[in-house]
């Protein structure tokens, strides 16, 4: 049901999309102790209206904590596929910008960007708490902008991020059903 | 006749606002106590429309449409036995004699649309969750149908029109001063009903991924936070009408409505969360002990 001509409705929905952001913190690396002090009391993102969800099909972001082994990349994109459109990913840290100091390593991922589409990068070896805050606010700018649109780059290139995955993942690789539902992805 | 239908069409729309609002005070006050800033007080308000707004939502069969919509309509349908005011023609909803035992079950028939609907999810999480709502259940509503029974036997009638009637005439006339013990009886369970804390077991974000409502998404989940609004107003409404002697305009009605929901949120900003047996066995224990007190008293006066 994606509009191609935004009216005013689909502005005051950016509005509440900007305000409303439930968050899945997927913690895949170092970044997961990152996210309790950003929710708790000292930087409270709560304030920004971010709240944690419990489950996928309630969450619109996805934050991608640190490094991601191929392992875990399997859950992060059955878990993403499972979200529901709009949704937006964050990735925190150098491992998910170009390997960060697991160049080398011959069980994570390089770039993420590869594999599902990232709305917002927070560079850092760990970001701090403040840099993951500005981060969620260039995602509200994006929002309100109407560019986070992940959800439809996903649906249009899929071809392209199914082969990068299957690169990565071989024999080891997702079930159609995961993402080849009745109503796309 | 124009009125007539304002007044209905009203009902459930300002329980709607009144409800979030004062959920969204909930989680500000709570952010306070843990000396956060905490979001703004419409923030729940904001995350309904947005969840209306999702573009997706996955669905598992009639059943699981039906369920949600089973909750709202069952909660709208009990609100409009809820006299909000207890004069004059405003938002006094429907009133007969009896319906103070009708509400007490139209309470139920939410929880169980819900759980009908989890039931297709086919969920494990959610199975468990339902499971867990309905064994809560079962522990605190034996306080809250002794509390029911010792007013009814009190006041002489069953419906809460006239209970509200015969409260009137000052603060010593109220029910909670009239009849204290079974009032406390029913606080507990009224906690419990509230999802309050130390009795919040069905949707623990922790234990079983938020409960009932973990494979609901998008459109689904935004019924079911529209009607938990709804029903935590209706509540607060019907413990108002019931033992604090209802309220003469709106104003009022607010006050006293926070007022009790202030002692639900302090309660629950302090405990922590019951296992499942541990709730019925407070429940069973307590809250019955005093509520039969209470009856006792009521049936030697």
């Amino acid at each position: 049901m994606c509009t191609d001509n935004p009216g005013v409705w689909e502005y005051i929905a950016n509005w509440a999309r900007k305000h409303s952001i439930w968050v899945l913190a997927y913690g895949t690396g170092c970044g997961a102790i990152e996210l309790p002090p950003t929710m708790t009391s000292r930087y409270d993102a709560e304030r920004f209206g971010l709240r944690g969800a419990a489950t996928p099909r309630q969450a619109d972001l996805l934050i991608i904590s640190g490094y991601l082994a191929t392992k875990s990349l399997k859950r992060v994109i059955r878990t993403y596929e499972q979200m529901y459109d709009p949704k937006y990913v964050m990735a925190l840290g150098s491992c998910t910008i170009n390997g960060g100091m697991y160049w080398d390593s011959y069980n994570t991922i390089k770039k993420l960007d590869l594999y599902i589409p990232v709305d917002v990068y927070v560079a850092g070896c760990m970001p701090r708490p403040e840099a993951i805050i500005q981060g969620i606010i260039s995602l509200q700018k994006r929002i309100e902008e109407g560019k986070a649109e992940g959800a439809k780059k996903y649906r249009e290139n899929i071809e392209w991020y199914k082969k990068n995955q299957r690169e990565v993942l071989g024999d080891d690789f997702l079930p159609d059903y995961t993402w080849n539902f009745e109503g796309g992805i | 006749m124009g009125m007539k239908i304002l007044n209905i069409v009203a009902y459930p729309f300002i329980a709607f606002i009144v409800g979030m609002l004062y959920m969204g005070i909930a989680r500000n006050i709570i952010g306070r106590i843990h000396r956060r800033w905490g979001p703004p007080v419409f923030q729940n308000l904001i995350d309904v429309f947005k969840l209306y707004r999702k573009r997706e939502a996955g669905s598992h069969g009639v059943m699981f449409h039906l369920g949600p919509i089973i909750m709202v309509t069952g909660i709208v349908s009990c609100l409009y036995f809820v006299p909000l005011l207890n004069n004059g023609v405003w938002l006094k909803g429907f009133s007969f004699e009896g319906d103070l035992i009708l509400v007490t079950y139209l309470m139920v028939l939410g929880s169980l649309g819900m759980a009908l609907g989890v039931g297709q999810g086919g969920v494990p999480f959610g199975v468990m969750g339902v499971t867990r709502g309905l064994t809560r259940l079962i522990g605190l509503e034996i306080p809250y149908f002794i509390a029911i029974i010792v007013l009814m036997a009190h006041y002489n009638t069953a419906s809460i029109n006239k209970i509200m009637e015969l409260q009137a005439g000052g603060i010593t006339h109220w029910g909670m001063f009239k009849l204290p013990l079974a009032f406390i009886a029913s606080l507990f369970s009224f906690w419990g009903m509230m999802g309050a804390s130390p009795f919040d077991i069905p949707g623990a974000p922790q234990e079983v991924a938020s409960g009932p409502a973990t494979e609901f998404g998008g459109k689904y989940l935004a019924l079911m936070m529209t009607s938990r609004g709804i029903f935590g107003f209706l509540k607060l409404t019907l413990w108002v009408d019931l033992f604090m002697g209802g309220a003469a305009t709106i104003l009022i009605l607010i006050g006293k409505t926070f007022l009790l929901f202030l002692t639900v949120l302090f309660v629950s900003a302090v405990y922590s969360r019951f296992k499942v047996e541990q709730a019925v066995d407070f429940m069973w224990r307590y809250p019955t002990l005093i509520g039969l007190i209470a009856l006792v008293i009521e049936m030697v006066r």
